[in-house]
C-alpha cells in the first residue's frame, strides 16, 4: 500500500525532498552542468554521469583519490531511482565510487532521472531485487542528510554529508 | 526474594531514576510521541504490521531451507557464510578472519548481536584496537558505559555529561559545548580511525535469502563508512534476520524507523549484496584500488535460537526487528530506562524473551518484572509480539526454577494455589489475591484495622514486600452480591445481562459495582450478578499460569451458560474486561475464549451500544458540563475500548479532559511492591502532573481501572471516582 495520494510520483518527490531538507532543482539534460555548479562548493568531486543526464560542471575532478575525497567539499553522483514516498535516493555502489563520492563531502549533489522516479516502496525494491539477484548489485537508499541525535540533540552530518540537493532531470 | 534483596533493588532503582531518568524520559517519550504521529500518516499502518508478521513467521518456519539457499547466494557472490553455534564459536571464527589479513584495526558499525558475543571483548583479547564508529556507541565505549537503549545506546546521557566526558578524555584545543561541536568533534576523531582500519564489522537488521543481501538501518553514515573504507567486511547477525527476498523487506522498511524513532525513515538503508562493487581505499598510499579485493564474511549466530524457535512461547521472540517500540511505549522504561529494564544485552519489555533464549532465565529474571503487563507495547509491535505474554511465560518459569524458602508455610493456607512451593512469598500473596479478599471481606472491618495498623504494615513490608507508604485496599462487609441479591428484577427488560462482579468490584469498590448496575438497570436492562470473581489477573500477572488458568475455567464455567442462555456479560474492572479478550486465548481452549471475547463488554462500551441502540440517556444523569479529567486504564486503551466512556460522557454533557500518559504506575500489585514503589510514584507523577495544570486542577478526577483509581487517590489531593459512579442515577457520584 502506498502513501502517495493520487498524482504523477515526480511532485510527491519533490515534496517529501524538502520535508527531509533536501533542496531540489529541476532541469532539462543540458542544464544539469549548471544546476550542479549552482550548488557544488569547490574543491568537487564526482562521478560521470550516465548518458542521458547531463555532463559534471568542469571544476569537479572525477575518479578521486581517497585524500580527494576527504578534501571535498562536494561530491556529486548521479541516483539510479528516486522513491516518491520518501524522497529516497537510491546510490549504487559502482567501481567508479558513487559510494565514497556521495558519502565522504559535505554536501551531496545527487542528478536523478523524473522518470527514474517510482512511487514508493514496493516499486523500488522490486526494481533493486531484480538487480541484486542477477548482478550482486549494492545500493544505499539514502533520505536527507545523515544525521545523528547521539549528542544530546539532532545534528545533520555525522558521517555523511551535512546538506543534499537533488537536481532532478526531465528528459 | 529476601527483604535485603527487595531493599537492595529498590535501592538501584532509586538510583538509575536519579541519575538517568529524566534524560531517559525525555528521548523516549519524544521516540514514543513520534511513533504516534509518524505511523498515523500511513495509509495501511495495520496492514503493513500483518504483512510483516506473515512474513516473520513464515521465515523462522522456514529457517534451515533458508539458510541453505542463502548460503548459496553468498558464496555465489563471492563471500563466505559462516554459522556459528554460541558466541564462542562466531567470535573464534571473526578472530580468525581478522588475523588472516593482519588486522590491527576492526571498526565497527552498531550492533547488538556483536554486543551479545562480546566480539570487542574477544579482539581486544588478541590485541586487536576495535572502535566503535556509532557515535552513540563510542561514547559509551570512551565512558566504558553499557547501553541503555538497543536503538539509541547512549539515551541516558546528557549533552552536558558527554561535553564533560570528552574534555577529561580528549583535552581538546577549542571547547566543545554545543551538540554539534561535540558532533563534528567525534566525526573527525573517528574518521582518522576508520582511515586506518583493516576490517569492518556491521550487523544487519535483515538478509535477504535469495540474494545474499544483507540490509543495513542507519542514519549516521558510519555503516556505509565502515563497509566502503575497509577491505574486508565482517557482518554478525543472528540467524532470526534471515528474511526471504528483497521484496519483503518493504513492510520492515516503511515500519522500523516509524515504531523506533519516530522517523518516516532513517538517513540510510544500505543494500549491500557483499562484496560491494566500490573501489577499495587505501588511506596510507592515498590510492584506490579494485573492488575485486574486497571480502566478505556473513556470520549468522545460533547461540540459543534454534532452541527458541522450537519453543512455543519464546518462538515469537525471533520476529522481534529491534525497533525499541516497546521500550519508548512502556511507562516503566520511559523512566529508568535500560540499565534497569534490561539483561545483559537487551533492554525493554522483549528483553525478556532475548534474555532468556540467549543468556537464560536467571538473567531475565532479574529484571522481568519491571514488565506489568499493561501491554502499552502490543500495538505498538510492528511484527504484533505478544510482548506481556513472553514476560509472562518467563516470569512462570522464573517461579517455577527457585527454591523454596523457608516461610512458605506461612502463606501456604492463604495461598491454595496450582504453583510449586518456591514461588516467591509476595507473588503468591498478590496472586491469591481472591483469597485475601474473601477473607477480608468476611473480617471487615476489624480485617482494615489490622492491616491499617502499623504492626501489621510493618511485618508486611519485612516478610511480603508490601510498602508500608502504600494503604492496603479497604474490604467492605456487604459485597456486590450480597447487595444484588435483593434487587427487584428490571420487569419486561430490552436486555438482559450477566454482570462479572470482579475482586475490586465485589469485595472493595462495591459502590461502582451498585452504580454499575443501577445505570444498566436504568437503561431497560435486567441485571444477574455472577458467582465467580477472579478472573485469573492476579495470579497471572504474578507469572502463575496455572492457577490463572484454573481461576479462567471457572469463569468460563459459571458466564458461558449465561451467553449461550442469550445475556451479555458486562464487566467494570478494564483489566478484568481485558483478561477475557486478550489473554483468555492462551488459557482457555479456543471455543471458550471465542465466546468469552466476543460476548463481553467493558461497561461504558455496553453503555454506549445501549444508547446508540435507542436507550434514551435522560434516564443516566446528565453532565451539565461538569468538569472531569478522565484517565483511561491502559488495557483498555489497547483494546481501543476507552473510547467509549469519553464518547458517552460527552454525550451526556460532561466536559471532559483526558490524560495521554501510557500508563498510571500502578499496575495492579506493582506499586505495592517494595522494591517498586519509587518506579512506580515516578510513573505515576506523570499523570498527576497532567491533572494538576490550570486546565484540569480543578477537575473532578475519574478514571476506568482500580489501579488507577488508588494511585490517583495516593498521589492527588482530591479523591478520584470511576466514571460510572457519575452517570449512573441517584445517589450519584458527582463532586460539586
Ligand atoms: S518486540 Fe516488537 S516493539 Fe519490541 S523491539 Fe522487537 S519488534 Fe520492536
Amino acid at each position: 500500500m502506498s502513501t502517495t495520494a493520487g498524482g504523477p510520483p515526480v511532485d510527491r518527490f519533490l515534496d517529501r525532498l524538502a520535508d527531509f531538507d533536501v533542496t531540489h532543482t529541476v532541469v532539462a539534460p543540458d542544464g544539469v552542468s549548471d544546476a550542479i555548479a549552482d550548488v557544488a562548493d569547490e574543491p568537487a568531486v564526482g562521478v560521470e554521469l550516465p548518458d542521458g543526464l547531463g555532463e559534471l560542471p568542469g571544476f569537479v575532478a572525477t575518479d578521486p583519490s581517497p585524500s580527494d575525497l576527504e578534501a571535498a567539499a562536494t561530491g556529486v553522483t548521479h541516483a539510479d531511482l528516486g522513491v516518491a514516498d520518501y524522497g529516497s535516493l537510491a546510490l549504487p555502489a559502482t567501481a567508479d565510487g558513487v559510494e565514497p563520492v556521495s558519502l565522504y563531502g559535505d554536501q551531496h549533489v545527487a542528478v536523478v532521472a523524473a522518470d527514474d522516479v517510482v512511487p514508493g516502496m514496493p516499486e523500488a525494491l522490486s526494481a533493486l531485487g531484480d538487480r541484486f539477484r542477477a548482478d550482486g548489485d549494492s545500493v544505499v537508499l539514502a533520505t536527507g542528510p545523515s544525521a545523528t541525535a547521539d549528542m544530546g540533540a539532532l545534528v545533520q552530518g555525522a558521517h555523511g554529508p551535512k546538506t543534499v540537493h537533488a537536481v532532478v532531470v526531465e528528459r | 526474594m529476601s527483604s535485603k534483596r527487595r531493599a537492595s533493588k529498590a535501592e538501584h532503582l532509586r538510583r538509575v531514576l536519579a541519575t538517568e531518568g529524566d534524560a531517559v524520559a525525555e528521548n523516549t517519550q519524544g521516540f514514543n510521541q513520534g511513533r504516534y504521529d509518524s505511523v498515523a500518516d500511513l495509509e495501511d499502518y495495520e496492514g503493513l504490521k500483518e504483512e510483516a508478521r506473515e512474513i516473520k513467521e513464515d521465515a523462522i518456519e522456514r529457517l534451515p531451507d533458508l539458510i541453505e539457499n542463502l548460503r548459496e547466494a553468498v558464496e555465489a557472490n563471492g563471500g563466505t557464510l559462516y554459522l556459528a553455534d554460541d558466541a564462542e564459536d562466531a567470535n573464534e571464527y571473526v578472530r580468525e578472519v581478522v588475523a588472516d589479513v593482519d588486522g590491527d584495526r576492526v571498526v565497527k558499525s552498531k550492533s547488538m548481536t556483536s554486543e551479545e558475543l562480546e566480539l570487542n571483548e574477544a579482539l581486544a583479547g588478541d590485541g586487536v584496537d576495535v572502535v566503535e564508529t556509532d557515535l552513540g556507541e563510542w561514547v559509551l565505549q570512551v565512558a566504558d558505559e553499557a547501553p541503555s537503549h538497543i536503538v539509541a545506546p547512549a539515551i541516558h546521557k546528557s549533552r552536558e555529561s558527554i561535553a564533560e566526558l570528552f574534555e577529561e578524555r580528549f583535552d581538546p584545543d577549542r571547547e566543545l559545548e554545543t551538540a554539534e561541536d561535540l558532533t563534528m568533534f567525534a566525526r573527525e576523531k573517528l574518521g582518522e580511525q576508520i582511515a586506518d582500519a583493516d576490517v569492518g564489522v556491521t550487523g544487519a537488521n535483515f538478509v535477504t535469502a535469495d540474494s545474499g543481501t544483507v540490509a543495513l538501518v542507519t542514519s549516521e553514515g558510519n555503516a556505509r563508512k565502515t563497509v566502503t573504507a575497509t577491505d574486508t567486511h565482517v557482518a554478525v547477525a543472528g540467524v532470526e534476520k534471515v528474511i526471504p527476498s528483497v521484496e519483503d523487506l518493504r513492510p520492515f522498511v516503511e515500519l522500523i524507523g516509524r515504531s523506533g524513532t519516530g522517523q518516516d525513515i532513517t538517513s540510510y538503508l544500505s543494500l549491500l549484496t557483499p562484496p560491494v562493487g566500490s573501489p577499495t581505499l587505501d588511506f596510507q598510499t592515498d590510492e584506490v584500488g579494485s573492488p575485486d579485493d574486497r571480502e566478505f564474511h556473513l556470520v549468522l549466530v545460533d547461540n540459543g535460537r534454534m532452541a527458541m524457535r522450537e519453543d512455543d512461547d519464546l518462538r515469537e521472540t525471533l520476529y522481534c526487528i529491534r525497533c525499541s517500540a516497546c521500550s519508548n511505549s512502556c511507562a516503566n522504561f520511559q523512566q529508568v530506562g535500560g540499565h534497569a529494564f534490561g539483561g545483559e544485552t537487551y533492554s525493554g519489555g522483549i528483553a525478556t524473551g532475548w534474555e532468556a533464549g540467549v543468556e537464560g532465565l536467571d538473567t531475565a529474571a532479574e529484571f522481568n518484572d519491571l514488565c506489568t503487563g499493561c501491554s502499552r507495547c502490543v500495538n505498538a509491535c510492528p511484527v504484533g509480539i505478544d510482548i506481556p505474554w513472553i514476560n509472562t511465560v518467563v516470569r512462570d518459569r522464573a517461579n517455577r526454577s527457585e527454591h523454596g524458602g523457608d516461610l512458605d508455610w506461612l502463606v501456604e493456607g492463604l495461598t491454595p494455589d496450582e504453583e510449586p512451593a518456591g514461588v516467591d512469598l509476595q507473588k503468591r500473596l498478590f496472586g491469591n489475591f481472591e483469597t485475601l479478599a474473601k477473607l477480608g471481606s468476611a473480617f471487615a472491618p476489624l480485617s482494615n484495622w489490622v492491616a491499617g495498623s502499623s504492626v501489621a504494615g510493618a511485618a508486611m513490608e519485612r516478610v511480603l514486600g508490601v510498602d508500608d507508604r502504600r494503604d492496603l485496599p479497604t474490604f467492605q462487609r456487604e459485597t456486590l452480591k450480597s447487595w444484588a441479591e435483593g434487587r427487584p428484577d428490571v420487569e419486561d427488560p430490552d436486555r438482559a445481562v450477566v454482570l462479572f462482579p470482579d475482586l475490586y468490584t465485589n469485595y472493595m469498590d462495591v459502590d461502582r459495582g451498585k452504580a454499575a448496575v443501577r445505570a444498566l438497570e436504568a437503561l431497560g436492562v435486567d441485571v444477574t450478578v455472577a458467582d465467580e470473581c477472579a478472573s485469573g489477573r492476579a495470579p497471572l500477572s504474578q507469572g502463575m499460569v496455572a492457577t490463572a488458568r484454573e481461576k479462567a475455567e471457572r469463569v468460563a464455567d459459571d458466564l458461558l451458560p449465561y451467553v449461550e442462555a442469550g445475556k451479555d456479560v458486562v464487566v467494570v474492572e478494564p483489566s478484568d474486561h481485558a483478561i477475557f479478550q486478550r489473554e483468555y486465548e492462551r488459557l482457555l481452549d479456543e471455543d471458550d475464549h471465542e465466546a468469552m471475547a466476543a460476548n463481553s463488554y467493558e461497561v461504558f462500551e455496553y453503555v454506549y451500544g445501549l444508547l446508540e441502540n435507542g436507550a434514551s440517556e435522560t434516564s443516566l444523569a446528565a453532565g451539565d458540563g461538569h468538569e472531569v479529567a478522565y484517565h483511561s486504564h491502559c488495557q483498555q486503551r489497547t483494546l481501543g475500548v476507552d473510547t467509549y466512556t469519553t464518547a458517552v460522557l460527552d454525550r451526556l454533557g460532561y466536559d471532559v479532559a483526558t490524560s495521554d500518559v501510557e500508563c498510571c504506575g500502578m499496575a495492579g500489585s506493582f506499586g505495592y511492591k517494595q522494591e517498586y514503589y519509587d518506579v512506580s510514584i515516578a510513573v505515576g507523577e506523570e499523570l498527576a502532573d497532567q491533572f494538576s495544570t490550570e486546565e484540569t486542577g480543578d477537575r473532578q478526577v475519574v478514571a476506568s481501572g482500580t489501579s488507577c483509581l488508588d494511585q490517583l487517590d495516593d498521589l492527588l489531593d482530591r479523591p478520584s471516582t470511576h466514571p460510572i459512579e457519575l452517570v449512573a442515577p441517584e445517589p450519584h457520584g458527582r463532586a460539586e
